[in-house]
């Protein structure tokens, strides 16, 4: 397993600048796709029904989008370290459900928000120190505590629920409310989502999770601190799904034992459809937004058409492989092209 | 080599259809040659309705999901009934409501146990029959309540109010909120769902009625008895029927996620929403409007009756017959009606007015 | 290069102990059982232990298979969920069953052969591709029975399945999977094909240079994988003598836990067979166990994630003890 693709090493030393810049480019071009589809499809629904870009859809789309951009983010700074973090489910339900006892108590909406992002924290490390000190995949550990965490969290939880009864109404009003079409909630999302973009873009220990990515054992010798960055990234993607899970509370005002179950794989596949390769060390928490954007706004999509809900799931299962399979494509058309532009240079 | 590989997986491909096909040409099982196995419900024996209530019975209860506090609550009422009757309840129950696979080794666990009698809610009529089928010959008495399964799998089925009821009040409600005058949609849990099925062939029956010949169904919506799925089924209906006046949300989840949409949307009131919910659920929206009315049976008391009537069949009181009655305790006289099906009787409708007397 | 052959001799060492442990886990569970838990020992339980755990058990067969070749197919269950949707909506058209039965197989090697192709041809990764046609089969399972479940089969068809040969523990489905199990067992453990997977699994780059044939080891891998699937989807419908589009779903995430548990290297080119159908059953019957002594559904699940996470922990943990042992003697 730790056998160096070969395509890499002859990137690394020729002419940086126009090499980067065309993959910088492509990459680019990639949330470009996105989006372009994104809004082709939004144009296509709204042609089709003129009640679909009102104020009142526009605000549902960016607030049904909203839980699974947050998670999605965390999720990617985990995949762009080459692991993955399959509990966020069960963390979210888990969190969602501190936070609503606590309000059910009568506590602060604010301490209750930080109830939830604590616990998430604390998952996210859990699961950060198995897979950085026990050096076990990510895959299966995470598959674990899925399970484990979920389980606490169904004996904890029995068969209450909390109900929008018993928040505090500003808590549940903040939940569905916003500026005009804008909702709150997207507006926390868009804040963490350009806060960790700039992370990643212009601090050290930011870009040195796509080295550590990209090339683990390179990362290493280059002293970087692998297991530390490794710790942290799954540290915020557990803070994340936290907040995720208060936020959760605000839009549903309801939570039961069973919330977020499964939703690990949505989260998996906008991260994916967003361009964030699985393998490691390439792509970004704008696209990740992006494609969490493009999978929940199909959701809204095919109902407002009068397309049946049974075609969601086929829809979502063909975008995802579309996805992998161009970008694919795309980059062994870029790596073609690379060598030739080498062979010309050189 | 790709060739090869292709080729060659051509070449099994076309066997295994031809031999297919030539099996076809022979002849084989179909659909038509399997007997409708259907038929009452299972019955062994006489009853004797005089005989004394049998006391230290174990009986299981079986939800289709622990942890679901509908059947949380059917199960305390089974349980506290059981303890009147000198009996001893137990539960156990997968822990997801879509692991059929689950309920059926809960089914084999239960007969393991020797209990005397279960009351199982189904997840789905056909995967536990077996199992319920191995139970009954080992002498114990299976009670459906809630869900359904085929007739013949179990000895009596105690139905929450009688399907045909519950889809005709559910538009009447309704109606009469939108002055028998639109569009409506439904709401409903999975496409799967036993009970959500039957109760919509009633409503659409109801329609059809002269008396609701302004009012259109125009889509029956799924939820999957999941919170945010409910959530964007219930936004979609609202946009591509932008007339709608009412949905109608025959499960407990589906009407609490439509009922937190529409209170914070723009639609608040002016879109009538009824269904099937429990009132601590709903309180919050009747008290700010959103929703006028809704109904639901009593879960606690369908419980107790499942209790009851599990503890009259191993008792010898009742055998599933059509006709025969027991009594069951505090919630009077009991007559089994056909395919061994027990109703607890009419839903109870919950507004603003009463909606403070009930708590569960 | 001492050191290294140290290193891997310890590495062989701690991972047969790791499958041995498991299995032997096992006997001791099974034997705890039979000593001490109510209602265990009996025919018809074992039978229904093993009915229920037969289809985690047929998919792990090739699950073993691809894992070892460092691969993965997470949409088995929905591959399941699709033959069974099939298989329901042509019964009720009036068709055959005999003939159903065939079709529902081609289908799922079709859905192997796509899974297959989109790695191979397209070279990506078989983790993001299976979560995508996972989705994708369950989806159209969806949407070829909707909202139908299918339940009346033929009586010997649905016995065939879900009963047991006289009183004893031994369920009829049992006998073709002893068959296909050694079937399995031969390919991997005692044939060159097999032999061939490791080395992929190893180092995929050093296979190809050794003449192996990656590419269509792996395609036919999740082509079988594919088939063996929809006979999982198959007897599913006839176990439970229900067909419905959400058949099986979850079941994926068991047969994987399971595997892992016997320890199944997830980074490939390491594992047994024996180890795979012992963390099957291992997990079976402490699932079993449990719910006759009354352990809460919610405590069961916290049960199989601590296992999880130990079946990956153990082995590294053995192996460390090892290595220090191994230091300390030389």
């Amino acid at each position: 397993m730790t056998v160096v693709t070969p395509q890499e090493a002859p990137v690394a030393d020729v002419p940086k600048s126009s090499g980067t810049r065309l993959v910088d480019r492509v990459f680019k071009m990639r949330e470009l796709a996105i989006l372009v589809v994104f809004l082709v499809m939004i144009a296509v629904t709204q042609a089709g029904n003129s009640q679909f870009l009102s104020e009142q859809g526009i605000k549902d789309l960016l607030l049904n989008a909203t839980i699974l951009v947050l998670v999605a983010t965390g999720q990617s700074l985990v995949v762009i370290t080459r692991n993955v973090d399959l509990s966020v489910g069960s963390t979210l339900g888990i969190s969602a459900f501190a936070a609503g006892t606590y309000l059910q108590g009568g506590g602060n909406a604010v301490v209750a928000i930080a109830l939830a992002v604590l616990l998430g924290i604390g998952f996210g490390l859990l699961n950060g120190l198995l897979v950085s000190l026990g050096q076990v995949p990510a895959l299966v550990v995470t598959l674990g505590t899925l399970y484990i965490i979920r389980g606490v969290d169904s004996i904890w939880v029995g068969s209450s629920q909390i109900t929008a009864a018993d928040l505090p109404g500003g808590f549940v009003d903040f939940g569905s409310g916003g500026i005009s079409a804008v909702p709150y909630l997207a507006l926390i999302a868009l804040a963490v989502l350009v806060a960790t973009a700039y992370y990643l873009k212009h601090f050290a220990s930011g870009r040195e999770l796509y080295a550590l990515g990209s090339n683990p054992e390179a990362a290493r010798l280059a002293g970087i601190p692998v297991r530390k960055r490794i710790l942290a990234a799954y540290t915020f993607c557990g803070a994340l799904a936290g907040l995720a899970g208060a936020m959760y509370l605000a839009r549903f005002g309801n939570v039961d034992s069973g919330t977020g179950n499964g939703y690990e794989l949505t989260v998996v596949s906008a991260v994916v459809v967003g361009g964030v390769v699985f393998t490691g060390g390439s792509g970004s928490v704008y696209g990740a937004a992006l494609g969490a954007l493009l999978l929940t706004s199909v959701n809204s999509v095919l109902p407002a058409l009068g397309v049946s809900s049974v075609w969601v799931l086929a829809i979502n299962g063909i975008l995802l492989i579309l996805a992998i399979a161009v970008d694919r494509i795309v980059a062994l058309r870029v790596a073609s092209a690379l060598k030739k532009r080498n062979a010309r240079h050189g | 080599m790709r060739k090869s590989t292709l080729r060659r997986s051509c070449a099994a491909l076309a066997t295994a259809t031809s031999l297919a096909l030539a099996l076809t040409a022979c002849g084989g099982t179909t659909k038509k040659d399997v007997a409708n196995e259907g038929g009452g419900a299972a019955t062994a024996g006489k009853a004797d309705p005089n005989a004394a209530t049998k006391k230290g019975l174990t009986v299981g209860f079986l939800p289709k999901q622990v942890n679901n506090p509908y059947f949380t609550s059917a199960d305390k009422g089974g349980e506290k009934a059981l303890a009147e009757l000198g009996s001893k309840y137990k539960e156990v129950g997968p822990s997801s409501a879509t692991d059929t696979s689950g309920q059926v080794s809960y089914v084999n666990t239960l007969t393991q146990q020797q209990v005397d009698a279960m009351a199982v809610s189904a997840q789905d009529p056909g995967a536990l029959c077996t199992a319920l089928k191995q139970a009954m010959k080992n002498g114990i008495k299976v009670v459906t309540y809630d869900s359904d399964t085929t007739a013949g799998c179990r000895n009596a089925f105690v139905s929450q109010a009688s399907a045909e009821d519950l889809g005709r009040t559910e538009v009447q409600l309704l109606a009469k909120q939108i002055g028998y005058k639109g569009e409506i949609a439904i709401l409903s849990a999975a496409q799967t769902a036993t009970n959500q099925n039957t109760w919509i062939d009633f409503m659409k029956d109801e329609l059809k009625k002269p008396e609701y010949k302004n009012m259109k169904l125009v889509k029956t919506a799924y939820g999957n008895d999941d919170a945010q799925q409910s959530f964007q089924q219930t936004q979609g209906l609202l946009q591509e029927y932008p007339n709608l006046k009412g949905i109608i949300s025959p499960t407990t989840v589906g009407i609490k996620a439509a009922a937190q949409y529409l209170s914070g949307s723009k639609y608040k009131g002016k879109v009538k929403l009824t269904g099937l919910g429990t009132p601590n659920d709903m309180r919050k929206y009747v008290k700010n409007g959103t929703v006028e009315a809704f109904e639901l049976w009593d879960p606690a008391k369908l419980g107790e009756l499942a209790a009851r009537t599990a503890v009259a069949l191993s008792s010898g009181q009742i055998t599933g017959k059509e006709g025969e009655t027991f009594k069951a305790g505090s919630m009077g006289e009991y007559t089994i009606g056909k395919d061994g099906v027990i109703s607890l009787g009419k839903p109870t409708v919950f507004d603003a007015k009463n909606i403070d007397q009930f708590n569960f | 290069m001492a050191d290294i052959s140290l290193s891997r001799a310890v590495r062989w060492s701690a991972l047969k102990r790791w499958d041995s442990a498991v299995g032997a886990l096992l006997i001791v569970v099974l034997l705890f059982s039979f000593g001490f838990v109510d209602g265990f020992g009996n025919g018809l339980n074992l039978s229904f232990l093993i009915g229920n755990t037969l289809p985690i058990a047929l998919i792990a067969l090739p699950m073993t298979l691809l894992v070892v070749s460092g691969e993965i197919d997470l949409s088995v269950a929905s591959t399941a969920g699709l033959s069974g949707a099939v298989m329901g909506a042509l019964w009720n058209q009036g068709m055959a069953i005999e003939t159903i039965i065939p079709i529902c197989l081609l289908l799922g090697v079709v859905c192997g052969l796509v899974n297959g192709l989109l790695v191979t041809r397209l070279g990506l990764p078989s983790l993001a591709v299976t979560i995508g046609t996972l989705a994708a089969y369950r989806g159209i399972a969806q949407i070829v029975l909707g909202s139908d479940a299918v339940t009346d089969f033929p009586t010997q068809y649905l016995d065939f399945a879900a009963g047991r040969i006289g009183d004893t523990f031994i369920p009829y489905a049992f006998l073709p999977f002893l068959v296909l199990l050694a079937i399995a067992v031969v390919a991997l453990h005692a044939t060159p094909f097999g032999r061939s997977l490791f080395a992929i699994g190893a180092s995929e780059e050093a296979a190809r240079f050794a003449g192996i044939r990656v590419k269509r080891q792996k395609l036919l891998l999740f082509t079988v994988t594919g088939l063996m699937a929809s006979l999982t989807g198959i007897f599913w419908a006839l176990h439970y003598a229900s067909a419905r589009y959400d058949n099986a779903t979850g079941l994926e995430l068991s047969v994987v836990a399971a595997v892992l548990l016997g320890g199944i290297d997830f980074d490939g080119g390491k594992g047994t067979l024996g180890g795979a159908i012992a963390g099957v059953f291992l997990l079976g019957a402490l699932q079993n166990v449990m719910s006759l002594q009354d352990v809460s559904a919610q405590s069961q699940i916290v049960v199989t994630g601590v296992l999880l996470v130990l079946s990956v922990l153990g082995p590294r943990v053995a192996r460390q003890i090892a290595v220090l042992r191994a230091q300390s003697s030389g």
